[in-house]
């Protein structure tokens, strides 16, 4: 059954797609970022989102619906509490991405791109394979609501699903404290927390992980540095 | 003229250097080493003489293609008759490829400074970054870094008195591997699926809504300040003569240190290995990419080839992101294959039918062959779809996807055939 948008979307949704359609000099390239502010009220598109991006836009609601059945991230389903993404794309795969993902599947009951648990309900995982999430040389990766959980093992996977699914929020190897699934769609819509000190807490979160920064303290260990810049080598 | 390789260091810590510093990620720190002195003396400069010096210093762009980015910027119109636009690729999602990710991470002010610079020199006066939607902690940190950016001067109305405006919009993507290709960008930019365009027109005279538009990658464009500060002969003084400078090598897989490796251009994967720890456990090199799996596998005989744009290419590859996945004798090259096929078959936009129907047979066909259910004939089969696919494809990512295939065959046809040895077709009578 579907309702009307505006029984779904109040009016502090309309006044951030408003705002969001303010940040492009022409309005549909607020789709794309409207589309996550949906899904961070739902937890997916649902019809009501695509009519609400419609109007907010002056598009069709085909017009819509064809952007958002393109993308991967916009889920057609109710996501759960949690989006569990497990790498298994060659290289992830290779290094254990697979049996990672072949246990959670087995191990929450579900297959890709489906729910464990009541939708949205605490403790609910939402369970998909990825395609390569840009952290290779930490394979292999999994994310939950986008932050990354490093070089995971079988083992360790099952306990994040676990914690999870109790109700932790265990802390993300790069990535600021764990959320949920739609307040991680707020900020990819771009709105970060307001409170400053939250949002620096965030963005202080750890990124440095070891292999990140091998080359460059391998480079320090041993002495090793690129050509001086002449106005560095005319001063020393 | 010679290999300068030999002349540096095998590191040449450029644009990885600073993330060693704790809370590098800051504008304060940032500001502490060096950071945001190349505007003061790009602001200083005219536009020209920008585009002239990134053309001297011969940076290459980073993101694939190795197209020079001064030749690039200089296809943009001189008079400002309609808005320019500055767009960043830092869509990184080709897989293997983890450097621009862990650079916006730790350093995102490097490329802020640098999208001054480059919106300066093609008077561009809004930015977007298209950031890939699954890296939450790297947008945050763009976010953040452009709201300090605003707030000390260098983003806003008349940057540091110059005159200058500069507008920054970070924007997510939603999961598309085809926007990596600079007119999908475009297209999903303007809030439509990420399909790429017919060019031409090319994006600097119809890019963003149809306006004059530059999209560089994340790494070509963070480079930008150090070629300011440190002038094209210094930046020539790393790499080779037509690859000139350094370039974050990304090694992942089967070695005891994978990570991120800032060397010079026409680096060897026998250095890389060294300096990496060599292969895990000991276990030997069996095929490895040079960068990213749209670039045909090399083998253990391509130890010594010099990972530049014209190396990897003489060698019967491309140079690509410089996305070194190292993988070892335990890994089936067939399955390999298969898992980039299904890649490049979800990832296939569907505009164009070579590759929506050829990446969709191929996965099909591999899927069979891991299975133990293909024939000898399936092998000639894909390199059929393949010729039909390479060359004529709307886009690249038909080139990319066929790339483990023929590599793949080529280097290890023994494997897929042992795959298909239980299906051999028995002659009547041969078994009497």
């Amino acid at each position: 059954m579907t309702q009307a948008p505006e029984t779904v979307f109040g009016d502090d949704v309309v006044a951030k797609a408003q705002e969001l359609i303010g940040r492009y000099p022409e309005s549909r390239s607020a789709l794309l970022p409207m589309l996550h502010l949906v899904q961070s009220v739902q937890g997916f598109v649902s019809r009501e989102g695509i009519a609400f991006c419609a109007e907010q836009l002056g598009l069709t609601e085909a017009e819509v619906s064809a952007v958002a059945t393109f993308y991967t991230m916009y889920k057609r389903r109710p996501c759960g509490e949690h989006l569990v993404s497990v790498c298994t794309n060659t290289l992830c795969a290779a290094m254990g991405g697979d049996a990672i993902y072949q246990k959670l599947s087995e191990h929450l009951g579900v297959g890709h791109n489906e729910t464990a648990g009541e939708p949205g309900e605490p403790g609910s995982i939402t369970l998909e394979h990825a395609e390569c999430l840009a952290a290779c040389d930490l394979a292999p990766v999994v994310q939950v609501n986008y932050e990354y959980f490093d070089k995971q093992t079988v083992e360790s996977a099952v306990e994040l699903v676990d914690k999870l699914r109790n109700g932790e929020r265990p802390k993300p190897t790069r990535g600021a404290e764990l959320t949920d699934f739609k307040t991680a769609e707020l900020q990819l819509a771009g709105f970060f927390p307001e409170d400053e000190e939250r949002f620096a807490a965030d963005v202080d979160g750890p990124s440095a992980a070891e292999e990140t920064l091998r080359g460059a303290a391998l480079a320090q260990e041993r002495g090793w540095i690129a050509p001086p810049m002449p106005e560095e080598g005319s001063r020393g | 003229m010679a290999d300068t390789a030999s002349k540096t260091d095998p590191l040449t810590p450029v644009l990885t250097k600073r993330w060693l510093s704790p809370d590098s990620w800051r504008l304060s720190t940032y500001e502490q080493l060096e950071g945001y002195t190349a505007i003061r003396k790009a602001l200083r400069m005219t536009p020209e003489a920008l585009v002239e010096l990134v053309k001297e210093a011969g940076l290459r762009g980073r993101g694939g293609a190795g197209f020079p980015a001064g030749v690039k910027w200089s296809f943009m119109p001189p008079n400002e008759d309609k808005p320019h636009y500055l767009v960043i690729n830092a869509d990184e999602g080709e897989p293997g490829t983890c450097k621009d990710v862990p650079l916006m991470m730790a350093d995102p002010h490097s490329l802020i400074e640098g999208c001054i610079i480059a919106s300066y020199a093609m008077r561009a006066h809004h930015c977007f970054i298209y950031v890939r939607g699954e890296v939450l902690h790297c947008i945050r940190r763009l976010n953040n870094a452009v709201r300090e950016a605003y707030a000390a001067g260098y983003l806003g109305r008349n940057i540091l008195d110059s005159g200058f405006d500069l507008d920054i919009t970070v924007h997510a993507g939603a999961g598309a591997y085809i926007c990596g290709e600079e007119t999908a960008l475009l297209d999903s930019l303007e809030g439509r699926r990420g399909q790429p365009r017919l060019k031409p027109p090319f994006p600097a005279a119809a890019g963003l809504y149809a306006k004059p538009t530059t999209v560089n990658n994340v790494e070509t464009i963070a480079t930008v300040p150090y070629i300011v500060n440190g002038g094209a002969d210094w930046f020539r003084q790393m790499g080779t003569e037509k690859s000139p400078g350094p370039k974050i090598y990304s090694i992942s897989g089967h070695v005891e240190r994978p990570g991120q490796y800032e060397a010079p251009l026409g680096t060897t994967l026998r250095q890389l290995l060294e300096m990496a720890g060599g292969m895990k456990d000991g276990i030997p090199l069996k095929f490895w990419t040079p960068g990213g799996s749209s670039t045909p596998m090399f083998t253990a005989e391509h130890l010594d080839v010099p990972l530049d744009f014209e190396g990897a290419a003489e060698a019967g590859s491309m140079l690509g992101t410089t996305a070194v996945m190292v993988f070892n004798e335990t890994v089936s090259v067939p399955w390999a294959v298969m898992k980039w096929a299904k890649f490049y078959e979800h990832e296939s936009c569907g505009k164009c039918t070579p590759c929506r129907e050829g990446t969709y047979w191929l996965s099909q066909v591999l899927e069979r062959l891991v299975e133990g259910r293909g024939t000898e004939e399936d092998i000639d089969t894909m390199l059929d779809v393949c010729d039909n696919i390479l060359g004529r494809s709307f886009c690249a990512l038909g080139d990319g996807a066929v790339s483990p295939i023929q590599s793949g065959i080529k280097y290890f046809r023994d494997e897929f055939l042992a795959l298909c040895e239980s299906n051999k077709r028995e002659l009547v009578g041969a078994s009497a």
